[in-house]
């Protein structure tokens, strides 16, 4: 039913419009290592899509694939209907994706704001030396921006945290902040690589909620990598399963839910 | 000075805008910016929520719910609602929906104001149990557009609706026109700790007169700035961000969240502040962790002037003579600690501190008076309009709680119940007429529930006790025992104490150690244990908590009325009290009859005389399982002092 290029509405009222981004046979080889292999499957304009797997099976080479940090030896990659050439990773950013890492990568001696503001290169104009002498369109810049970093601070409930060090904040924290740092791009397409690993049930459900008030308010599209199921299946609106850097199952959480090939691969199967 | 058109919060903010409309009447910290509202604009948001309720057809004296953190929004809100003819019912943003269903059934809200999603989720869940409620406002959008909005509106929404409609505004004029002095002002209900929340009802009288009234107490003025992060449905805090703030015009300011509190209490730095000891106390434990971080030098430095303070500090504050090179260190201690302490605080600019609610620790409420704060406390209720008591400039002490608030006449009834008649007392509990007339007479004088006696010198009254826990020992003298437990638990070794002695000839005293502090001090002392039983046990612990105790004998012994409650002999508890054992509720307040039951053997040991008592004592492990323990405690004598010249020279 949904691959249908049309857009649909979900049943909770959100509109999923057509590909946004669409990968085409991709396979990536390290050496005589293959991580992926043959896959293709798309995004869709505002959707949560989901990527999952057992360890190994690819899933990070895959966004690195998506944020143009690895070049895929074969296959293509379509963004917005175009065929998008091998980029450098700020290339990408500059089309609108910005990512989370599966290990925190934030400056630890900066301070929230800073990190979150840092977000907002890719929007800068003003030149080096207008910055340093903080004039024209330097002041006026660094303003917007930090309305912009004011209102993600806000949205991420971070504001007693503003001023704080990366550094001496708890895990669950720099995890928001890295998402904020994100959202500063203001990206089309989110990348998130684990944003729940390591966390307790609590801080889970506060990043779901993050997760899904992005979606919602900023109509922004978002691709995960994520190990809990529970999770998963409540947040996204497709999923695509991995084993082995081959793709085993693709759609809606109930569909994969009841896909054998991924029962079989996250319980085993007897080889009798 | 009650002219006509001041006989309403809605005609004090008219009279506001008009006089000084330019000033500032909220400001809200928000995307790190504080954004203000001045009285003209807070006049003009007013009306329109208060035209927006008309277009959902409020009528006069319909109660309508408020639930959310301190946002302007939601202040105006509440005086929105009394301008359209309604009555405010404020409700603790933290109750669960259970707590809430109770509340909304029992004013029976129609209209519901939440502050964000989750509070609209909670009424949203509540629903489906009370009937009453049939729309529902919101202020904070996020995550709330997907929502169903037949019957949800957002504020903004709701207000362009209002004004829009032209047909409200004579209704609006007419509505305000009928609020007098005898109107509805609020309702709010009491925090429930014994039965069912209550609906106090308050009228504008009570509301204004009282704000007026304490407000000439303390000479509040427009000038005044005060932080609002106290639960809106509080008393406290409806008197001073409504009650006073529209009396005088100062301006209420709201934090940016719950978590800024501190940071936006420094930005701001009130002159006029109210807070719960608890508040203090976490401050004043902030501050000495770290002062023993700091430093040797800044250490040495703190602690110097410090002591000055101490003994310099609260006799300059209460106006009274300082010799001349005191004055001059104490000159020097400001602009080398003190000055930058209470600035780090948010507290420099205090010039009226009030503390309120339960008792203060003595060194707690010093610490903060030595360094120039005038800290004060005030005795009140909701059914006061809070204020009863209130301590005058100068006249500060840590043991009692002042002189009654202009305007509030006192009397102890015969057994010492503390009775007050004033301009702020309640007009009734809704729906409750039992209740009402169990608390006030018909010429208007209500039972506190408090025990308590009015020192004959100073005048000031001084609390003792829950009227209910206060007895008579068997020579007839007075027996409260939260009096001394109070004066004991403040002792950071001690975590509480129950006192024995109600119809006995003399007092005794059960008490658990502090494990955090007193388990710190045998880690610095290389005193090794392997439990709390047994560092319970200690001999050195015995003798510390027996020099608490006869310190505590001493003080209490200067008190004519009280000196009969000196503890004669105590022990120490092999186990904590404890909420699954049933002996404390789970707000952790003792309670003495299973207390009395479960450990006869040993009460009745602290009255034979023996000097040590074997026992064993069940107790439940959190799982729900069932376990014993036995024990062998020592019982010990503490010296106690006699009084009896002073009561036979009277």
């Amino acid at each position: 039913m949904k691959d249908t290029v049309d857009s649909y509405v979900t049943a909770d009222g959100r509109t999923i419009g057509g590909v946004m981004m669409e990968m085409k046979n991709i396979t990536l080889r390290f050496g005589g290592v293959v991580a992926i292999k043959d896959i293709s499957f798309d995004i869709r304009e505002g959707e949560i899509r989901a990527i999952i797997g057992p360890n190994g099976a690819g899933k990070s080479s895959m966004l690195n694939v998506i944020s143009g940090f690895y070049h895929p030896q074969e296959g293509e990659v379509w963004f917005r209907g175009q065929r998008r050439p091998s980029m450098r990773p700020y290339q990408v950013a500059r089309l609108g994706i910005a990512r989370t890492f599966q290990n925190i990568a934030l400056f630890e001696g900066m301070s929230v704001l800073d990190n979150i503001m840092t977000g907002r290169l890719t929007q800068m104009k003003s030149n080096i030396i207008q910055q340093a002498i903080w004039w024209g369109a330097a002041e006026k810049e660094e303003t917007a921006n930090r309305e912009r970093v004011e209102r993600i601070i806000d949205f991420l409930e971070i504001q007693a945290i503003r001023k704080t060090p990366v550094g001496r904040l708890p895990y669950g924290l720099k995890k928001r902040v890295e998402l904020g740092r994100a959202l500063a791009a203001e990206p089309k397409l989110l990348l998130l690589d684990e944003p729940m690993a390591g966390m307790n049930v609590e801080e889970k459900e506060d990043m779901s909620r993050y997760i899904l008030d992005v979606n919602d308010e900023f109509g922004t599209t978002v691709a995960l990598i994520e190990h809990d199921m529970g999770v998963v299946m409540d947040l996204s609106d497709r999923v695509v399963v991995m084993d082995y850097g081959k793709k085993i199952g693709d759609g809606t959480p109930d569909e994969v839910r009841n896909n054998q090939d991924v029962i079989d691969a996250y319980l085993g199967v007897s080889h009798d | 000075m009650t002219v006509p058109d001041m006989g309403s919060i809605p005609a004090l903010l008219r009279r506001n805008a008009q006089s000084f409309g330019d000033q500032p009447a909220y400001r809200e910290k928000e995307f790190g910016i504080w954004q203000a509202w001045t009285w003209a604009e807070a006049l003009d948001e007013v009306e329109g929520i208060a035209l927006g309720l008309l277009s959902l057809d409020l009528q006069p004296g319909e109660h309508v719910a408020i639930i959310g953190r301190n946002r302007p929004e939601l202040y105006m809100s509440m005086v929105g609602v009394q301008m359209a003819g309604g009555v405010p019912v404020p409700l603790y943003q933290d109750a669960v929906a259970e707590e809430m269903t109770y509340v909304l059934d029992h004013c029976g809200a129609r209209i519901v104001i939440a502050g964000d999603q989750e509070q609209v989720d909670k009424v949203l869940e509540v629903r489906e149990r009370v009937t009453g409620i049939e729309q529902m406002i919101y202020l904070d959008t996020r995550g709330l557009r997907k929502y169903d909005h037949t019957h949800l509106h957002s504020l903004k929404d709701l207000i362009a609706k209002g004004k829009a409609a032209a047909d409200l505004k004579p209704v609006l004029q007419s509505r305000g026109a009928a609020l007098d002095m005898q109107s509805t002002c609020v309702m709010l209900y009491t925090s429930g700790t014994t039965g069912k929340p209550k609906g106090v009802v308050l009228s504008n009288h009570n509301i204004i007169e009282t704000s007026r009234n304490s407000s000439d107490f303390d000479h509040l003025g427009q000038g005044e700035e005060v932080l609002a992060y106290l639960p809106m449905a509080w008393v406290g805090d409806f008197i001073f961000s409504i009650g006073q703030a529209y009396w005088n015009g100062f301006c209420v300011n709201c934090p940016e969240s719950a978590d800024t509190m501190m940071t936006d209490l420094r930005e701001i730095g009130p002159t006029y502040y109210f807070a719960p000891p608890r508040i203090f106390e976490t401050q004043l434990t902030h501050v000495m962790i770290r002062m023993e971080d700091a430093g040797g030098l800044k250490r040495r430095m703190f602690h110097y002037f410090m002591d000055v303070a101490k003994r310099v500090g609260p006799a300059l504050l209460d106006g009274k003579a300082v010799s001349g090179s005191d004055k001059l260190l104490y000159r020097l201690g400001e602009i080398l600690v003190y000055g930058p302490l209470k600035n780090t605080l948010g507290l420099s600019k205090v010039r009226v501190g009030y503390t309120a609610g339960e008792a203060i620790g003595p060194e707690i409420f010093d610490f903060y008076r030595s360094l120039g704060i005038n800290l004060k406390q005030l005795y009140g209720q909701t059914e006061a309009s809070v204020f009863i008591t209130q301590q005058k400039d100068h006249e500060v002490r840590p043991d009692t709680v002042g002189t009654p608030t202009p305007g509030v006449e006192l009397k102890i009834a015969e057994n010492g119940e503390v009775f007050y008649r004033s301009p702020g007392v309640f007009q009734e509990y809704f729906k409750n007429a039992d209740s009402t007339a169990g608390t006030k007479d018909a010429d208007g004088w209500v039972a506190t529930g408090d025990a308590g006696f009015i020192e004959a010198d100073t005048g000031h009254l001084r609390i003792i006790d829950r009227a209910k826990d206060v007895g008579k020992m068997a020579d007839g003298s007075l027996f409260a025992p939260k009096y001394v437990e109070n004066k004991l638990k403040f002792f950071p070794n001690i975590l509480e104490v129950v006192v024995f002695g109600n119809g006995r000839d003399m007092c005794t005293a059960f008490i658990n150690i502090d494990l955090t502090a007193v388990g710190n001090w045998a880690e610095r002392n290389n005193i090794a244990y392997g439990s709390y039983q047994e560092l319970a046990g200690h001999p050195q612990v015995l003798s510390t908590i027996q020099a608490h105790v006869e310190e505590v004998n001493v003080s209490v012994a200067e008190d004519e009325m009280l000196s009969g409650c000196q503890i004669h002999r105590f022990l120490v508890l092999h186990k904590e009290l404890d909420p699954d054992d049933g002996e404390m509720t789970r707000t952790r307040k003792v309670r003495r009859r299973i207390v009395e039951e479960k450990f006869a053997d040993l009460i009745a040991a602290l009255y034979d005389g023996s000097s040590s008592v074997s026992t064993v004592t069940e107790v439940t492990y959190e799982d729900g399982r069932k376990g014993a323990i036995k024990a062998t405690l020592e019982l010990r004598d503490a010296k106690t002092h006699q009084v009896a010249q002073r009561m036979a020279a009277e």
